[in-house]
């Protein structure tokens, strides 16, 4: 892949910024859209908006077969055995809450477990939290390693037979960790346990094959892969989704109703009270359609790369530190640039046109294990090339004589 | 938009050497107070006896701003009246909004960069709405 033809359809990446052109490397927070994606949009509001699964009009019959459209592409994407297995939502976020507001709340009792690890996003960590003390059930952690990674010894001892959720990333934000999530699958399914895996990461960066993962619960957001914001998804085996009530109630999730009583329509429509996210679906349909004709080994490829090129030249730096394991890491680089602090390592760099992260990524208990407060953060996607690695070696330098030189 | 507007030597000096870093003994007026989206964290201490801030201290983490922030802060009120001090934490955040309040601690007026970098704004408010919060609650 051509990643300077590839940045070429992100006109957003066509800018300057503070005088310099652009070098966008917060593509973990979110990340940018190509041309592609936006024509989806703005062709979907042109030409077939019209609310889903009730118009008899043709507008309504356009846009219910490009909604369920979508889900056919991503169930695909995914290696889903089937549309029923996947839930459109607002995002990750509201994906692992339903896996814990529903399926947690229903299977858990007091002296049962929930399991996740200290390096999850708060997003992977408060729903559990909240479940566990809901239910009475005890949350447990996976220790971490001094590289921030997990060892399957010790997954095995801290999955029990009390164990009835367990739940982790696929690969860490801060860290770029890739845990390995086939195998713990494999720990938790012998323990009688299910496990949920935050895709938020993973899913725009590699080939996610959930059933050969035979993860139970995996959830996505699309800003984080060329599309919309506003929407994500939640996959399930139909078999632990069938049994789970839904937690929203309203139009459209609905089978029959009475005054006193209600059923719910069958899967996937169960969990999707209220007019869903068409346009965002649509538009996740179309940055999927991108990715994979990029294709997702060739994008992990380029940003593996990128990452171990930068890494490189970043290791040069005086006093630099730098998080995470050497080997086996996602297209990311979480640092901290001697005393100056995060912000201020930001702030400098975009003075320079370089957009990175600072901050504790929503990951405050794992920045509590790092020691630190802050760290700043690189993201590599496969619109970023070497040369947007250079800018950042520069900026830092620069930054460290900024710093250095008014400070020391 | 310049760096120096932002980092001027008078900021990186309180960076570098914050006056009244350190903890009061018990009794003083304490907040902690956090920026949730980015890490920083305060605590603030105050000695506060017949309306007057007699003694000022803080500590915690957080960027060259919201620590030189909090070490002018910190200057600025001792020895001043609550009003006065709730006024002052006023007046910086006109300061913050583009305005040219005039502050008898002239350091501070150094921070008046900050607004043009609309991202580190909280940076420099952090001490200070640590500042009215805990003047607020004493005068509960």
């Amino acid at each position: 892949m051509n990643a300077l033809e590839i940045k070429k359809l992100f006109p957003i990446l066509n800018q300057e910024v503070n005088g310099h052109p652009l070098v966008y490397l917060d593509s973990a927070a979110t990340s940018q859209k190509p041309i592609p994606v936006i024509e989806a949009l703005q062709k979907y509001y042109e030409y077939d908006n019209s609310n889903v699964h009730r118009g008899v009009h043709t507008l309504g019959t356009r846009a219910t077969d490009a909604y369920e459209g979508a889900r056919e592409k991503l169930a695909r994407f995914i290696h889903a055995k089937s549309t029923q297995e996947i839930i459109f939502t607002r995002g990750t976020t509201t994906a692992i809450n339903l896996v814990a507001g529903s399926y947690a709340r229903q299977v858990c009792n007091p002296g049962d477990e929930i399991v996740i690890t200290p390096m999850e996003h708060h997003s992977n960590l408060i729903p559990w939290q909240q479940a566990a003390k809901a239910t009475g059930a005890t949350l447990k952690y996976i220790p971490l390693q001094s590289d921030g990674s997990i060892r399957l010894e010790d997954a095995e001892e801290v999955i029990t037979d009390n164990t009835k959720v367990v739940a982790m990333t696929y690969v860490s934000n801060v860290l770029g960790v890739v845990n390995p999530i086939k195998e713990i699958a494999e720990i938790a399914h012998r323990k009688g346990a299910v496990i949920s895996i935050d895709g938020a990461q993973s899913t725009p960066h590699k080939k996610v094959d959930v059933q050969d993962l035979d993860c139970d619960f995996y959830a996505l957001s699309a800003h984080k892969m060329c599309g919309p914001t506003g929407i994500g998804a939640l996959y399930g085996k139909k078999e632990l989704l069938e049994k789970m009530d839904p937690i929203e109630f309203g139009g459209e999730m609905i089978d029959f109703v009475d005054l006193y009583e209600s059923t719910w329509k069958e899967l996937p429509w169960k969990f999707e009270g209220g007019t869903p996210i068409i346009a965002g679906a649509v538009g996740l349909g179309a940055a999927i359609d991108f990715l994979q004709d990029i294709g997702l080994d060739e994008i992990e490829a380029h940003e593996k790369k990128l990452a171990a090129y930068a890494l490189e030249k970043m290791k040069e730096i005086e006093d630099i530190q730098i998080y995470g394991p050497l080997n086996n890491r996602a297209g990311l680089i979480t640092f901290n640039l001697g005393d100056v602090h995060p912000h201020d390592v930001a702030t400098v760099l975009d003075s320079e046109g370089v957009a990175v992260r600072a901050g504790h990524h929503c990951c405050q208990p794992l920045m509590r294990w790092l020691d630190v407060s802050a760290t700043a953060r690189a993201s590599f996607y496969l619109y970023n090339t070497e040369e947007d690695a250079d800018r950042l070696i520069d900026a830092l330098v620069k930054t460290k004589e900024y710093f250095g030189h008014e400070i020391g | 938009m310049k760096l120096d507007d932002l980092y001027r030597r008078v900021i990186m000096d309180h960076y570098k050497t914050p006056r009244n870093r350190g903890e009061l003994d018990e009794g003083a007026v304490t907040v902690h107070l956090n920026n949730p989206t980015c890490g920083d964290r305060i605590s603030l201490q105050m000695q506060i006896a017949d309306g007057i801030v007699n003694d000022a201290k803080f500590s915690g983490e957080g960027c060259s701003i919201s620590l030189a922030s909090a070490s002018m802060m910190t200057a600025a009120i001792k020895g001043k009246k609550l009003d006065e001090a709730l006024k002052m934490a006023d007046d910086f955040s006109d300061l913050m909004k583009g305005e040219t309040p005039e502050f008898e601690y002239e350091d501070i007026e150094a921070l008046s960069g900050v607004n043009k970098f609309p991202a580190r704004i909280k940076c420099a408010t952090l001490a200070w709405n640590a500042m009215r919060k805990g003047i607020e609650e004493n005068n509960k």
